[in-house]
């Protein structure tokens, strides 16, 4: 019980009230010691030969050895998802292969609690995100494309479509399931086999994917997963796909463009970002601090569309400030696992050492630091929710992707002013507009360069919603009707090709 | 602060970008934000604190037609002994009662720090000339009355009337003097969050010393957004000009899981100084029983019956 | 051009077409194609046209889809025009009249592309969210040597009729066309700046344009060996790739060239 402090008259008020820890049990996830590749629907020794630990990023702990998966293992990935495009997968009935993503979407929800465990496990995620948000939108995402798998025809009418063959995919290590979903979901849905190679530090949920898929009797080889580092993915990029989707960093993203050149693979890429999260004097006040909140904290900002640069109208900048304050001291920092963990680990510690150089470049650039009182754990990687008041447009925080829990505070005058210095990025993956007033919700959407506009809202994601950016932010589409496009081929349609 | 100046057709802007402005809010980000805070896993001794606290905020109440001298004398009891195989459990804040009861309240209270509450000011419509209202809060007043509930005029209020609304908290703010004044919203017939925190707004600018959401007779009363949107209210008064006014969310809180999630919000949005009941209240009948249940279960490791807790 | 009797007819000075002007080449270069000094352009050249598209574009964006569609009918009045003209200068009567056919096509587009790309899509939860395309912005375009007038057109209208501006590389051996059709869209309502046309060696352009920071998109379906280079120097800002056909008709064309912008907004009260 807390402590009771007397003051005056008053009926006395408490000292504190700690939330007792409430975690959730890890009991539910069970790991091996060592994984294996998954290949034609059975975990095999990689021929690499090499493994490496993957960890628990809130302590450090080592949880199981992953595969480092050589292009040796990848070429027989490749090759296994290859048969198994030929051997039925693409002839077998639209109807059939819903049903076996129906039975995928079902399964995740049966174990959802173990999944949200073993990503907050693996990842540094609050478990609050992982249950709410990552693990029941993975599981949408595979029911939403269930429904389209035989229903193509309709999503692109007059138009010869078939699937693609193999496509490989790379995934980023912010939401490890949830992007999973995103990749294969889709992919199976249009009729291709899949290479998925997860993020190198967190592999598990992807590794705990396959027991899914087995229980779903899914045909071996229809999926397949290789785990390793940057390598593993570089030797993805160059094997026989027929497609490359990729998530994760624009200097990747890059490189990988530049290796497909001239191929006539097909590739998306959803790359990073440094979005504009604007606020109007008019707007719902304490609400638009929630999404200011909701935008750069959530998932310790280890998200492509974090609202990562705050643009104020400079006539509710005080006001503005003062609340975003005060509630970052109630934001709680802590064991991932803890179901009032508000803000979790950061995912490594090459990421944690990134955000450290960053904020130190902001500091001496002249920016003004602002820190909520918090405690951080010893072990672990951890960096506590951050605000930068007094940034100029050139300083690096306001320029480059950080990716972690870090705003960066602007201000202008006009909505002229703020769309100018919003899009004054190479990036366009998203941004945020915060107002009462409906038509100006509508004028600044239409001039964000940005393929996701939140308004009056933030981080809100949806299978039936495409996401995907303009720019340096990527192309492509992930979500929705859009998102089937890129695993189809359309190359053999002549109907709409006049004397072609 | 300088005066705003009148704007030839009387329009005033504001001189600062300062708080408290009237604002609006967004339903659906209020709801999630609500939605959020109820998720919190409240635990062990966390929890026995938080029951405890919601003890000694209610306001145990009776507002019904049928009430009685008997009626009221055994819920006064309850309020001065809640649980009567366990002493450790505090007496409630206040009763709350018709006006013709208080005195029988009075009574059975006398001694034990448990306060008497009533209501005035034509409960639960407001629909009267502001004179009876003004009378009605008085006589409560003399009639003994620690605390008088009343209720804005909603009618005047949807019809934008706003002045009236005010001069009439004003009115029975001087005729109460002293004594603390709720101000109720009525919540469920207001509409909108909009509405729910500019309501908020003119109650504590006429001098409400709390703000309380219903009265108890609708069906839609006190959820978690309402509560919250009202506690934000509060709380950009009190960071703007340090006052501190009191909350009383009432009618709809039957359990003690709403309770804690209730005491979980106004520790996120205003922190420690209002989790007392100096500044926090709970309206209501049904409530305490399954708090008290909720006590002994944590105390005890074991599920309870209602059996083993009095109906008063 | 056919001479005729007693008179010195007056030649055409084939020049580039950049911000709505007729300049000639910066580099006062030329070289001979189809019998004819043809502006050689230099790679300031293709910084020019960039930066004129970049200016144009927004407000040929902004213009009505009505409007577009209404513009870019008129490229095709003003094509039709001068039927005879082009069948003179490319040999092909059928093919201008395709030409003109194709414009009318794309120009009908304008006003139902958001319809038939877009989207209303229904998430789970209280929110109205749809998908609009828009356009992506500058688009370098490759296109193809043949057909000189309906490769060109096949290419250059759905990149306009997305809302873009563009910076065209003529056909190298043929490039007559592309000039003569410059004229049709100054005289045709096309703010200047939003179609550019350039013409000289497209293996010293197309790297130019490929690996220019402030150009969105690239159109490699006139290139040939070169397309490998190309992607990898386009790669340097993520430049959308389109390979196209030369006599494609399709709204896909269009789509290419589109961003598809996804808008979230609650439904409350």
């Amino acid at each position: 019980m807390a402590e009771l402090e007397q003051r005056g008259d008053r009926t006395p008020i408490p000292a504190a009230w700690e939330y007792a820890s409430a975690p959730e049990s890890r009991e539910i996830v069970k790991l091996e010691e060592r994984y294996g590749l998954f290949i034609g629907g059975e975990f095999v020794e990689p021929r690499s030969g090499e493994h490496y630990k993957t960890l628990d990023p809130s302590s450090e702990e080592p949880l199981a050895e992953i595969p480092q998966a050589g292009p040796e293992d990848v070429a027989l990935a490749v090759g296994t998802a290859r048969k198994a495009f030929s051997d039925g997968w693409s002839a077998a009935s639209p109807a059939e292969r819903a049903k076996y993503l129906f039975r995928i979407a079902r399964i995740l929800q049966e174990r959802s609690r173990e999944f949200a465990v073993l990503e907050s496990l693996n990842g540094g995620k609050p478990i609050r995100e992982s249950r709410d948000v990552d693990v029941p939108l993975a599981a949408a995402h595979f029911f939403y494309y269930a429904g389209w798998a035989d229903k193509l025809e309709y999503a692109f009418p007059h138009r010869r479509q078939q699937p693609l063959g193999v496509a490989g995919q790379i995934i980023p290590w912010n939401f490890p399931l949830l992007m999973l979903a995103w990749k294969i979901a889709p992919a199976l849905a249009a009729g291709n086999t899949v290479v998925l190679k997860p993020a190198e530090t967190t592999p598990l949920s992807a590794l705990l994917f396959c027991d899914v898929l087995r229980q779903a009797e899914l045909p071996p080889g229809v999926v397949n997963i290789v785990t390793g580092d940057g390598a593993t993915g570089a030797a993805l990029v160059k094997s026989e796909v027929d497609k490359i989707a990729f998530t994760g960093s624009t200097e990747v993203g890059k490189a990988i463009q530049r290796e497909l050149a001239g191929t006539g693979k097909k590739l998306t890429l959803e790359l990073g970002g440094k979005a504009a999260n604007i606020i109007f004097d008019d707007c719902a006040l304490d609400q638009a601090v929630e999404g200011i909140v909701n935008g750069i904290y959530f998932n310790q900002g280890h998200v492509c569309c974090a609202g990562s640069r705050l643009l104020v109208q400079e006539s509710i900048y005080e006001p503005l400030l003062e609340k975003l304050k005060r509630r970052l001291t109630t934001l709680r920092v802590g064991d991932p696992l803890d179901k009032n963990t508000d803000v979790g680990a950061i995912n490594s510690r090459q990421q944690l050492d990134k955000i450290e150089e960053l904020v130190a470049a902001g500091e001496e650039e002249g920016a003004e630091i602002y820190q909520p009182p918090c405690r951080l754990p010893e072990k672990g990687y951890w960096f506590a929710p951050t605000v930068f008041t007094n940034v100029a447009q050139s300083y690096r925080i306001a320029q480059e992707e950080i990716f972690g829990p870090v705003l960066s505070v602007l201000t202008f005058r006009t909505p002229d002013e703020a769309v100018e210095k919003a899009n004054n990025t190479p990036y366009g993956l998203s941004a945020g507009v915060w107002t009462e007033k409906g038509s100006r919700i509508l004028w600044m959407a239409q001039r964000l360069e940005a393929g996701v506009i939140w308004a009056n809202t933030y981080n809100r994601f949806d299978p039936a919603s495409p996401f995907g950016g303009y720019k340096e932010s990527g192309f492509g589409r992930e979500g929705g009707l859009h998102g089937l496009e890129p695993y189809l081929d359309f190359r053999e349609d002549s109907a709409d090709v006049i004397g072609g | 602060m300088a005066q705003a100046p009148a704007l030839p057709t009387g329009f005033e802007l504001p001189l600062e970008p300062r708080l408290p402005r009237i604002g609006s809010v967004d339903q659906v980000a209020v709801e999630a934000r609500a939605t959020d805070l109820s998720r919190r896993s409240i635990k062990r001794e966390a929890k026995l604190f938080a029951l405890d606290l919601a003890v000694r905020m209610m306001d145990l109440t009776t507002l019904e037609g049928a009430d009685t001298p008997g009626k009221v004398a055994a819920l006064a009891s309850k309020a001065v002994r809640p649980d009567p195989s366990d002493a450790s459990v505090p007496s409630v804040a206040a009763v709350c009662v018709y006006p013709n009861l208080v005195q029988t309240a009075r009574e059975r209270v006398a001694g034990s720090g448990v306060k008497v509450a009533s209501v005035a000011t034509a409960f639960p419509s407001g629909q009267s000339p502001i004179d009876l209202k003004v009378a009605e809060a008085r006589r409560v007043v003399e009639l003994g009355a620690d605390e008088v509930d009343m209720v804005i005029d909603r009618g005047a209020f949807l019809a934008g009337r706003y002045a009236k609304v005010y001069d009439e908290i004003v009115q029975v703010k001087e005729a109460v003097a002293e004594t603390h004044l709720k101000v109720i919203l009525e919540v469920g017939e207001l509409g909108t969050y909009d509405n729910v925190r500019r309501a908020s707004l003119l109650a504590i600018a006429a001098g409400a010393d709390f703000i309380k959401t219903s009265t108890g007779k609708l069906s839609s009363s006190a959820t978690l957004p309402v509560t919250l949107v009202m506690l934000e209210a509060i709380r950009d008064v009190f960071e703007e000009t340090g006052r501190r006014v009191g909350m009383k969310p009432a009618g709809g809180i039957r359990n003690a899981k709403q309770a804690v999630q209730t005491l979980v919000l106004v520790h996120e949005t205003l922190g420690l100084d209002w989790l007392t009941p100096d500044l926090f209240r709970f309206g209501a009948s049904s409530l305490l029983n399954d708090v008290l249940m909720q006590i002994r279960k944590e105390k005890t490791g074991r599920y309870q019956s209602p059996e083993y807790f009095t109906i008063d | 051009m056919a001479e005729r009797a007693g008179r010195l007819p007056v030649k055409k000075t084939y020049k580039l077409y950049i911000g709505g002007a007729f300049p000639r080449s910066e580099s006062g270069r030329t070289y001979e194609a189809e019998g004819q000094n043809v502006a050689r352009a230099s790679r300031k050249d293709v910084r020019d046209a960039v930066r004129a598209a970049r200016a144009a574009q927004p407000k040929w964006a902004g213009m009505t889809a009505y409007n577009r569609g209404q513009v870019l009918y008129r490229v095709a009045e003003m094509l039709e025009a001068r039927t005879g003209e082009f069948a003179e200068l490319i040999g092909d009567e059928a093919e201008v009249h395709a030409a003109v056919d194709r414009f009318v096509w794309y120009a009908g587009w304008a006003d139902k592309l958001a319809q038939v790309l877009g989207s209303a899509n229904p998430v789970a939860g209280p929110y109205f969210n749809f998908t609009v395309p828009e356009p992506t912005g500058v688009v370098g375009v490759l296109v193809p040597e043949e057909p000189p007038l309906l490769g060109l057109v096949s290419r250059l209208a759905p990149v306009l009729v997305g809302g873009n501006g563009a910076v065209v590389v003529a056909s190298e051996s043929r490039p007559l066309a592309a000039i003569e059709l410059a004229e049709v869209l100054a005289t045709s309502d096309v703010p200047g700046g939003i179609a550019n046309l350039l013409t000289g060696f497209r293996s010293e352009l197309a790297p130019v344009l490929a690996a220019h920071m402030d150009v969105n998109a690239l159109d490699v379906t006139g290139a040939d060996g070169d397309v490998p280079e190309l992607e990898r120097l386009a790669a340097d800002n993520v430049k959308r790739i389109v390979r196209g056909s030369a006599d494609a008709q399709s709204p896909w064309e269009i789509a290419g060239f589109l961003e598809l912008k996804t808008v979230w907004h609650p439904m409350g009260v």
